[in-house]
């Protein structure tokens, strides 16, 4: 079995549920306490890998790094070379296409914190910026995880955008799906489902971490009373 | 009274040496029984202060105006002269920097720290040395060292209420509300926490406010009650002032008032102290105390069925001023007392007789009798249409 897809694979998946932990925190800070009337239409937008056909975003993505948009030229004025079919190419593809699979996680879990812990941080005198870090953080650990594991394991199994964007050069953008449909088109089944052997372990075992981790619930973690209030209430204020 | 919105330098000084917590707040008040407007102004003093009132009536959403938690529509709210909001002057202190204590209905410990760790929360800004005495001090004055490393689900309710409390009062706010903490104890572990509650209350004199709907607690802690019905003050003064001469019908049906009529001042005697009101119910007139009321204003007057007096003759020489004739229209007994309905010229009252009246005066349905009714055994209130 040739090892190098899965190795890219696996260092791709990393670098991107890596960053989107650290972009997906305040993106769904803002999306669940954020009161902007038209909220709905950025969180529509972050929604849209969800349902978007891969090679859709592939295309927008590659239009998007060529060398005639302005991120393209800047990109090609800094170091070179365009960004479609690289690696950092495939990083930024990727960070879209997994983006939703980490920040609703997040948000879910951020706005599952009651409003009364947030409240009563207040009135002790913690700014909203502490009581975040020491209240919603600790106890949103289990909607963290499971976003940068879902991340992770969705970018382990991409297809469409990474053929889009990266294209197929081995040890620079051929990852395991890709690989793996090379030897079908080749007529290696044996190879393809080795390397597809390999994938699935690797997914289930990832999920199996998730779950297992996440299976005792948090005790404060309970839905917002704000409502039951019967005011509007910002328990940032 | 009206405040000023803006003080001037000197009085905003003389202010500063009394720590009292001043609200006038309106608010827009959404209710299942539709919206009604907050609309109070009270001042209170260091030391405990009731706030009284059926559930919606707007003591939480008062507590949470304070607290910073939502806003008022207009109004000021100021501690000891310092501004904490003010509508005219567009000043909107933050929840986070107003230093006022709140321990909060369902307490809202934080589940992932321990006991210790919950009551150090809020005393970051300390040095760590002073932390920990702090927070070593407490827990020994509430009795709960013992919970030190103990999360809040591992701890039962009565420990989790002293918990919150000394997190809330280790961090020496400027003013404590607590919203109905306690209501979920036994009467033996409420009293305890109410006396640490009142041992804090003698060492550091700040503005207690303190919610419940529960009658007991009023007259076991408060200096003064101010008590809320739909979003506006209908009675404050001392407990057993404003609890046992009620001026609102809350407070009437809670102490227990059998006869409560709709009624207009129809003259006032001052010189006598008195004042004459026309029930609605029927052609009787009443003597009652005199109360700051214009004639032709309406109220109600409240009177307990065990204070009244049946005759079955004309009574002579009588101290009570009022004696109203009339007729028994039915007898209901209950258990060891006669409940007699008596209509007086359309209005009804119900007299509570002993057994042993009952056959001496030999009363039936259709006996002619007298009712007497003292001028104090009239307590009057106001109704929401009048206020």
């Amino acid at each position: 079995m040739n090892w190098q897809p899965l190795w890219l694979t696996l260092r791709l998946a990393a670098i991107v549920s890596g960053t989107l932990l650290v972009l997906g925190i305040p993106i769904a800070y803002w999306l669940t306490y954020a009161r902007w009337r038209w909220k709905f239409l950025v969180e529509a937008v972050v929604a849209l890998p969800i349902v978007l056909p891969p090679t859709v975003l592939g295309f927008y993505v590659l239009v998007a790094l060529g060398s005639r948009s302005p991120l393209g030229r800047w990109w090609e004025s800094l170091t070179g070379h365009t960004l479609a079919f690289t690696f950092e190419g495939l990083v930024i593809g990727s960070l879209l296409y997994s983006l939703p699979f980490a920040v609703q996680p997040f948000a879910a879990s951020f706005s599952m914190v009651d409003s009364e812990l947030l409240r009563a941080s207040a009135s002790l005198g913690r700014s909203p910026a502490q009581t975040f870090w020491r209240v919603v953080l600790p106890l949103s650990k289990a909607g963290l995880l499971t976003g940068f594991a879902l991340s992770f394991a969705h970018t382990l199994g991409e297809f469409g955008v990474v053929l889009m964007v990266g294209g197929n050069i081995p040890g620079i953008t051929r990852t395991i799906s890709i690989d793996i449909y090379d030897r079908v088109q080749a007529g290696d089944y044996a190879a393809a489902n080795q390397t597809s052997i390999v994938l699935l372990v690797i997914s289930f075992v990832v999920l199996s971490l998730v779950y297992g981790l996440n299976r005792r619930p948090l005790e404060g973690s309970r839905p917002s009373r704000a409502a039951a209030r019967g005011v509007g209430v910002d328990p940032w204020k | 009274m009206e405040v000023k919105t803006t003080p001037a330098a000197p009085l905003a000084q003389s202010q500063a040496a009394s720590p009292d917590l001043e609200v006038r707040i309106r608010k827009k008040f959404p209710h299942v029984d539709g919206s009604f407007d907050l609309n109070v102004h009270f001042r209170v003093a260091a030391g405990f202060s009731i706030l009284f009132g059926a559930s919606g009536a707007g003591k939480t959403t008062i507590l949470d105006c304070i607290a910073g938690f939502t806003d008022p529509d207009d109004g000021r709210i100021s501690v000891a002269g310092d501004d904490l909001y003010d509508s005219s002057q567009k000043c909107n202190i933050p929840a986070w920097q107003r230093r006022i204590g709140y321990v909060m209905q369902d307490l809202a410990l934080f589940p992932h720290l321990t006991a210790e760790q919950n009551i150090v929360y809020g005393l970051h800004s300390l040095s760590s040395a002073e932390r920990t005495r702090r927070a070593r001090e407490i827990l020994s004055a509430f009795r709960i060292e013992h919970l030190r490393n103990r999360r809040p689900a591992q701890v039962s309710g009565g420990e989790r209420q002293r918990v919150a409390l000394a997190r809330t009062l280790v961090t020496e706010p400027r003013v404590l509300l607590l919203d109905e903490p306690l209501a979920a104890l036994d009467r033996p572990t409420k009293s305890h926490i109410l006396d640490d509650l009142r041992d804090w209350n003698r060492s550091h004199r700040v503005p207690i406010l303190y919610v419940t709907h529960v009658g007991d607690e009023v007259f076991a802690l408060g200096d003064q009650v101010i008590i809320l019905n739909r979003g506006k003050i209908v009675a404050q003064g001392l407990p057993h002032e404003v609890m046992r001469a009620p001026r609102i019908e809350t407070v009437a049906q809670l102490t227990g008032f059998e006869n409560i009529f709709d009624a207009r001042v129809t003259a006032l005697n001052e010189t006598r102290g008195t004042m004459t009101c026309r029930l609605d119910s029927g052609a009787v007139e009443l003597e009652t105390p005199l109360v700051h009321a214009e004639p032709g204003s309406r109220l109600r007057v409240g009177i307990h069925s065990g204070d009244l007096l049946l005759a079955t003759e004309a009574p002579q020489g009588l101290s009570a001023r009022n004696v109203l004739p009339g007729v028994i229209r039915g007898l209901d007994r209950r258990d060891v007392i006669v409940s007699a309905t008596v209509d007086c010229g359309g209005a009804e009252f119900q007299v509570h007789l002993t057994l042993a009246a009952r056959d001496a005066l030999q009363l039936a349905p259709g006996k002619k009798v007298w009712v007497v009714v003292k001028t104090h055994s009239c307590h009057l209130m106001r109704g929401d249409d009048v206020l």
